[in-house]
């Protein structure tokens, strides 16, 4: 099967065009480096089906950082090269053209951001630049969709340029080139422009992040405690409660099927919260108290993605950040974090050196609580407000501070300095950004509804078996002496390991006081990565570093727990 | 005057005239787009030693305060 590689520099919106040429759902957003690892996809181009690779965003063929590298690499495999670049910014895009054409391989030249590139007044000779080329050049919008059809029209078309060329002398036949393709027609500064300037200055930036952040989590609460009190839990209450009680009765408490699928009767009743049946706690925990705060929080970041804000804060963070060992961009793999953990942890692969990485992800992976975990947690002490709250996300807070603070004194190497393209604001396609919250909302429920099925039926055989019992009695004075926590605690421990909201949950009907509860909450979220993430630090960066990091997990939150036991 | 980017008043504009830094740095920066004879504008400056982003073209670029002093600017009034 021949492949054709999307080659461009970030930003450009190689995986906007990927998406309309394979059909397949990729996450794109405005700021260098979404594209981490390579995706591939298939084209039916004709009767020939053809491999689609979405190479990440590189400025040169002489690699400068890692991801540079990977693009390199991927171009010896490629028969036929599309090269995106951003209209608006033909001069920066066509020195990596210019290499591309060194190379020899088949050719096809996308100018992408079309439309904007009008807006601002640019205009670009088309028939001229394919001239000056040698390949053909076509024009699209990849967000909605125009010109696609004409870039797949012409793909057969794509063929080497001209023979390599003097690279000393390409900056000077970039200049030329622009000179006589492009024509702009007026300039003025816009309001976006002015916004982005203020969001970069101290003394009006870090108001303006404030400001950001508040507005970002009222959001967030609306759409969470709107969504639960106006519409999930009038459903299962008046729709699905009255079918389970029916069931219940059907099958008779203490049956094992009973057991399983509807639970526990908390005093002769059903309770979504506490039950633990397959039809009762794993589906309302997932979907009623979890999936709408993850709905708000998606909303937020996928425009804050989509304007190009994120890579601003990190900017603005940078310095505060290199006083912990860390990068400014860092701030962009622990906010996904607090989404999910693991494309949190994924997208560390935006900075450059390893140490970073992997200290960015350790961080991540201890004191960045989930949605679903915070959402449960706020379940369990918003009735509390702040008294409840802050305890725990000041303390997690806390945490990653003096954990950032003690890696720095034993790590050798300094944090690189930041070095990265700041992307225009743009107002976010409203279809795009909710094609892209759905995408994200879908890939946790896949994600998370088999991990909690798992948790229910563990936590069910567990007491069967009378494993828990047995812990129990062994385990449960140390948790008691140290922390504070009742026996009963281990078994949200447990399943703590599958699936973090269900095990919050799982604290609920121990009738903890809210010492307790603070402690448990901190614990479980510093004490283990879930499942998935524990996958994903054992890919990222193998078994020793992962196995480094569960050690120090667990030291850490058997501190922290016993302080907090002390201090509270 | 020729003056490092870092040394720049915000807003104000120059052309770059010497990139001083190691081969990686150089190619990196002139793969960008900054190079000797552009014209930038300095958008903004952190304090402390913070990063500063420039403005050539239609690219911003962020730039820690290292490598921002090893970038020699023809500073305009």
């Amino acid at each position: 099967m021949k492949r054709l590689l999307l080659v461009g520099n970030p930003n450009v919106g190689k995986s906007v065009v990927f998406s309309r040429l394979t059909g397949a759902r990729v996450i794109a957003s405005n700021y260098p480096g979404t594209t981490v690892e390579y995706t591939k996809g298939k084209l039916k181009l004709g009767d020939e089906p053809m491999e689609v690779v979405d190479v990440p965003g590189t400025y040169t063929l002489e690699p400068t950082s890692k991801a540079e590298e990977v693009a390199t690499e991927m171009l010896a495999e490629g028969d036929v090269i599309v090269n995106v670049l951003d209209a608006t910014n033909l001069e920066r895009n066509l020195n990596l053209t210019l290499e591309l054409l060194d190379t020899g391989k088949p050719l096809l030249v996308v100018l992408n951001m079309c439309d904007e590139a009008g807006h601002k007044g640019i205009e670009l000779d088309f028939d001229k630049l394919e001239k000056q080329l040698g390949v053909p050049v076509v024009g699209t919008c990849a967000l909605s969709g125009e010109g696609i059809s004409a870039l797949i029209a012409r793909l057969p078309e794509a063929r080497p340029g001209g023979p390599p060329q003097d690279p000393a002398t390409r900056w000077a036949r970039v200049g030329h080139i622009v000179e006589a393709v492009q024509r702009i027609t007026h300039r003025h500064h816009t309001f976006t422009e002015r916004l982005a300037d203020l969001s970069l200055k101290p003394v009006t930036g870090l108001p303006l992040a404030l400001l950001i952040a508040v507005v970002c989590f009222a959001i967030i609460r609306l759409i969470g405690e709107g969504l639960i009190h106006y519409l999930l839990d009038p459903l299962f209450h008046t729709l699905w409660l009255p079918l389970v009680t029916y069931l219940s009765a059907a099958l008779g408490p203490g049956t094992f099927w009973h057991e399983l699928l509807i639970g526990n009767l908390i005093n002769g009743e059903i309770n979504f919260q506490q039950s633990m049946g397959l039809l009762t706690t794993a589906l309302y925990i997932p979907l009623a108290q979890v999936y709408p705060y993850v709905l708000g929080f998606y909303l937020v970041l996928s425009a804050l993605e989509d304007v190009g804000y994120l890579p601003r804060l990190g900017v603005l963070l940078d310095t505060f950040m290199h006083r912990l060992g860390l990068h400014g961009l860092s701030v962009i793999p622990t906010i996904l974090g607090l989404g999910c953990n693991v494309p949190g942890i994924l997208s560390t692969r935006i900075l450059e050196s390893k140490q970073q990485r992997l200290m960015t992800a350790t961080l991540i992976s201890i004191c960045v609580p989930c949605a679903a975990q915070s959402a449960v947690v706020i379940g369990l002490l918003g009735k509390h407000g702040a008294a409840g709250l802050l305890p725990v996300f000041g303390t997690l807070a806390l945490l990653w501070l003096v954990l950032a603070l003690i890696f720095r004194s034993f790590l050798p190497e300094e944090a690189p300095e930041i070095f990265v393209e700041i992307p225009r604001y743009r107002l976010p396609y409203p279809r795009a950004l909710a094609q892209k919250v759905w995408l994200r909302a879908r890939q946790f429920l896949a994600e998370a509804i088999p991990f909690v099925v798992l948790g229910v039926i563990v936590v069910n055989l567990l007491n069967t078996l009378h494993v828990i019992d047995s812990l129990q009695s062994l385990v449960g004075p140390i948790l008691m002496r140290v922390l504070g926590l009742p026996s009963g605690a281990i078994t949200a421990l447990l399943v703590g390991f599958l699936r973090k909201d269900v095990a919050v949950g799982m604290l609920a009907p121990l009738g903890l006081s809210l010492k307790q509860i603070i402690i448990a909450c901190v614990m479980l979220t510093t004490y283990f990565p879930c499942a998935a993430s524990f996958v994903v630090l054992f890919r990222e960066f193998g078994g020793r570093n992962m196995l480094k990091a569960a050690a120090l997990m667990l030291a850490v939150s058997l501190t922290v727990g016993t302080i907090l036991n002390l201090v509270l | 005057m020729v003056i490092p980017l870092a040394d720049m008043k915000t807003d104000q504009m120059g052309i770059v005239v010497e990139l001083r830094g190691g081969d990686g740095m150089v190619t990196r920066l002139t793969s960008m787009g900054l190079r000797p004879g552009v014209q930038v504008v300095k958008k903004s400056g952190q304090p402390l030693r913070g990063p500063v982003t420039v403005k050539y073209g239609a690219t911003e670029l962020a730039l820690g305060h290292g490598i921002a002093r090893r970038i020699l600017v023809e500073a305009k009034e």
